[in-house]
Formats: C-alpha cells, sequence, structure tokens
C-alpha cells in the first residue's frame, strides 16, 4: 500500500461511528495505557498516526508553527513514540487555528487537523490543558455553554461571560475593560445585538446537548 | 431562483453587514433567499476542538430542518459553517452513522441536499448574467481576493476550486469589471475564530496578510467569509497600532462589490458599516 487514502485507513479503523466506541468514557479516570489512547485518538480522528513518515510538510505550512513549543511533526512523532501525554499537556495543540493546511497537505493523507481536534477533546476530558491555553478553553467552554443556553450565538452574552471569566481567573479586571471602545463601535455600527428572537427549538438543542455531552464529574 | 439559506450565527450577529449585502445583491439578482426554519449553531471552532459528537449532531440538525423544507440547495455564506454541514453530508453516507445521527437530532437527514458557498451561488447565477446585468463597471477597483481556509479545504470535502491556487473570485470579479492581483496570501489563515480567544495570533496573521496584499498593489481585499472580514477590517485599526504601519485597506465582501456593479449603493450594501471605509477609489 504504497499511498493509503483516508477512507481505507478509516476502513482499518473499524468503520468508526459517530459515537464514541465503548470504553471511552473510562479512559479519562482510569489508567491509560498509552496504545488505547492512541487508538482513541486515531478513531475520533479517523486517520493513522503511524503513516507519518515525519516530513515535516505540515509544520512547513503552519501558519501559527513559530509560536508552539512543537509544531504538528513534533505532536504526531511523540503520539508514534507513545508519549501522549506530551501532546496532551501541550500549549501547541490549542494553538492551532484549524485551517486545514496540514490535512491538504500531507503526501501520506494524514489528517492532522483532526489530530488536534481529537487531542484537545482528550486534554480537556483529562484535565490536561496547558496552563498557558485556559483562556482559549474558557471562551471556546463559554461559546459551546452559550449554545446550549441559546440555540443561536448570543455575542453580548458570550463576550460579558468570556471576559468576566477570565478577569475573575486572571485577577486582571482590566481585561473587562479591554475591548470596551470596540463594543462602542460596533453599537454605532448597528453590530451589537443583546438576543435576537428566534425560530430555533430549545428543547431540542437542550437534548442534543445531553446526549453529546459526558458529565464533566 | 430560490435557494435554501443558512445564515448561520455570525450574519445574525456582528456581521449583520454580510447579510444585509447578500439579500441586497441577490436579490438584484432575482435570486431569494429561504431562511431554514428553527436553524441552530453549528458549534463552530467550539464544537470540533472541544466535543466531536456535538461538532457531526449541530449542523446535521440544521441539514435535516433544511431537507424537511425540501430544499435541494442550501446556501451557507459563513464558510466554517459550509464546511461543517458538508462534513456531515459526507458522514451520513455511512447508513449507520446516517441513522444514529438522525435520532440523536431528532430529525431525519437524507443528506442530499447540495451544500453551497456564495462564490458557487453566483457562479450559479451565470458569468453571462452578470456580466449582462452590470451598470458600473468596478474599473476603480484593485483588489485582491483572500479566499482563506474553510473555502477550500479540505479539498477532498470542499470539492472547491484548486485548494493552493484558486481563481474563481478572480473569475466573477473578472465578469462585473474589477482588476484583481496575483499574490501571495490567498489561502494562508487570517486566524479565524480566535479573534477574543487569542488576539495576538489574529493580528499577527492578519497583519501578513494585509501588507502582502498592499505590497502586491492590491486596495482593497475581498473575501467571502464573516471571520475573515471581522479580522481584517474590524482589526484592521489594531493592527495598524501593533505593527506601526497604515494600511487603509478597505475589506469587501464577495457580494459588496457584485452589487456596486449592478449599481446599488453603498449603504444599500451596508459598506457603511464597515470599520475601514474609505470611500472607492483608485489611491494610486
Amino acid at each position: 500500500m504504497s499511498n493509503p487514502s483516508v477512507s481505507s485507513s478509516a476502513e482499518s479503523l473499524g468503520n468508526p461511528r459517530f459515537v464514541l466506541p465503548p470504553g471511552t468514557g473510562q479512559i479519562k479516570k482510569a489508567e491509560t495505557s498509552s496504545a488505547a489512547e492512541v487508538e482513541l485518538i486515531e478513531i475520533l480522528a479517523r486517520t493513522k498516526i503511524a503513516h507519518c513518515y515525519q516530513c515535516g510538510k505540515c509544520t512547513a505550512g503552519c501558519p501559527v508553527a513559530e509560536q508552539m513549543e512543537m509544531g504538528p511533526t513534533k505532536l504526531i512523532r511523540f503520539m508514534q513514540i507513545g508519549s501522549v501525554d506530551k501532546a496532551l499537556r501541550s500549549n501547541s495543540i490549542w494553538q492551532c487555528v484549524s485551517c486545514l493546511t496540514c490535512s491538504s497537505r500531507c503526501p501520506k493523507e494524514v489528517d492532522c487537523a483532526a489530530l488536534m481536534d481529537a487531542l484537545r477533546e482528550l486534554s480537556l476530558q483529562q484535565g490536561k490543558v496547558s496552563p498557558q491555553a485556559q483562556q482559549i478553553v474558557t471562551f471556546q467552554r463559554a461559546f459551546l455553554d452559550n449554545i446550549r443556553r441559546n440555540g443561536r450565538l448570543n455575542e453580548f452574552d458570550l463576550i460579558a461571560r468570556f471576559k468576566s471569566e477570565v478577569a475573575i481567573g486572571t485577577r486582571q479586571l482590566s481585561f473587562l475593560f479591554k475591548d470596551a471602545s470596540l463594543a462602542l463601535q460596533l453599537r454605532k455600527r448597528k453590530k451589537l445585538h443583546f438576543g435576537k428572537k428566534s425560530s430555533a427549538d430549545l428543547d431540542v438543542v437542550a437534548r442534543i446537548f445531553a446526549r453529546c455531552v459526558e458529565d464533566e464529574s | 431562483m430560490k435557494v435554501g439559506y443558512y445564515p448561520g450565527c455570525a450574519l445574525h450577529g456582528s456581521s449583520n453587514d454580510y447579510e444585509q449585502s447578500l439579500v441586497a445583491c441577490l436579490g438584484a439578482l432575482d435570486v431569494k433567499l429561504k431562511e431554514v426554519d428553527g436553524w441552530i449553531c453549528c458549534g463552530a471552532t467550539a464544537a470540533h476542538s472541544l466535543n466531536s459528537k456535538l461538532s457531526m449532531a449541530l449542523p446535521a440538525r440544521n441539514l435535516a430542518m433544511a431537507e424537511k423544507e425540501g430544499f435541494r440547495e442550501l446556501f451557507a455564506p459563513c464558510p466554517l459553517c459550509s464546511m461543517q454541514l458538508l462534513k456531515v453530508r459526507e458522514a451520513v453516507k455511512d447508513e449507520a452513522v446516517r441513522q444514529e445521527l438522525s435520532e440523536v437530532v431528532e430529525a431525519e437527514i437524507r443528506g442530499d441536499a447540495q451544500v453551497i458557498n456564495l462564490i458557487q451561488l453566483f457562479l450559479n447565477v451565470g458569468l453571462d448574467r452578470l456580466k449582462a446585468a452590470v451598470k458600473q463597471p468596478l474599473d476603480s477597483v484593485t483588489a485582491a481576493c483572500y479566499y482563506g481556509c474553510l473555502l477550500l479545504r479540505p479539498p477532498k470535502i470542499a470539492k472547491f476550486d484548486d485548494c493552493e491556487q484558486p481563481t474563481s473570485m478572480e473569475t466573477l470579479l473578472a465578469a462585473v469589471g474589477a482588476k484583481t492581483v496575483d499574490w501571495s496570501y490567498k489561502t494562508e489563515c487570517c486566524g479565524a475564530g480566535m479573534t477574543m480567544a487569542s488576539e495576538d495570533t489574529v493580528l499577527n496573521l492578519a497583519y501578513k496578510i494585509l501588507d502582502n496584499a498592499r505590497e502586491h498593489g492590491a486596495t482593497s481585499l475581498v473575501v467571502a467569509c464573516p471571520m475573515c472580514h471581522i479580522n481584517l477590517d474590524m482589526k484592521q485599526a489594531a493592527v495598524e497600532r501593533r505593527y506601526g504601519k497604515q494600511f487603509n485597506m478597505t475589506v469587501y465582501y464577495l457580494s459588496d462589490l457584485v452589487g456596486l456593479a449592478l449599481g446599488l449603493s453603498r449603504e444599500q450594501l451596508g459598506i457603511d458599516r464597515h470599520f475601514v471605509t474609505e470611500p472607492m477609489m483608485g489611491n494610486h
């Protein structure tokens, strides 16, 4: 197999389903073997880590590689040699902007961007988020929580919550007011809304979330 | 022509100038947008970063709602929304996935609605029709067409244009009489949803894009994405402060320029609500 396609490698993973395979839930709590974690990451990302031959093309095209402590090539290498924990605890996975350049250019069709998603998901589940990435994670969690409550994004609510959480977390109250003038400018351009009536069915949204979000206990 | 329309959250929020531009421009071409009833957020970067199930379920619900209304074509002007819908469409080719997702979102997903972006919508209208409708050729515009990421990547799912050297926007703009430049950052990322979460990242990437466009002689940028517009237009003043360089680069939505060529006014298209609002002039 000189150049396995993504679809054939996905099949070799046992036809991954939308829902995570049994046993996923245990991983976050119990002892984790690196091999099991690699397998789980491959299922989530629908790609094969072993196919990477370390050419470095992903890192060469990555727009944020310069601000990562290790670029995508190294992150994949750590997974290949069983040091998944290094990848899960890295700040790099949170610096990724999901531009998909890496996945589009990989000569071995490794879906590197999907690996970043899988690593982030596991990193959060296992409580291994890099302290430097807290602000990004705070934003994304606030975003999802906003959708759960509103069905559609309420920007004002998101910004208020994100800013207050970061300000409290970092004890920097100035963060709250950093973009205050921007809010006024948005308002002037009729771009800032305090919530709009929508036809979204919030009960359905709540049930979808309940089916997709595992308990965080 | 009547098209199913999934606006997404940005176009009903701070990117409502994009929606205004679309409605005005497409209206002038007799394209009527019919908003999908009961649509919800696609989950965006937050969902695909933190929860793979949600990142499939949320857009799946929207695809199902659109298909329930019988739309054969679903227009999603935000490339991230569009990509999330396309990914669901791809995933539900597996019957087991299709059934399971349908249960999770309480609606039958068929996966037969075509998901299209703004460039495709214009191409569907047709270059000849566009040319014929031009009232005000845009000969004072010298634009850099900025595609960003998700209109093109990943190519296996986007199946649109050339993911390294795209030309579809240039073709459209040539049809309405605008000049475009060759430049190097057409498909580089602007930082997308990191605007709030990691401002430094966005300022750095937006700076490179603005700088390269200007170096290649562009006086404006053209985008087909709400996040690209926010990072290049709204954040432009912050980029200028950070890097000590003035750009004063107008950032148009693609529908702004087509709309101007069709004879619509800047106010009708919402261009006056952008952050960088220099009147359209050749400043060479």
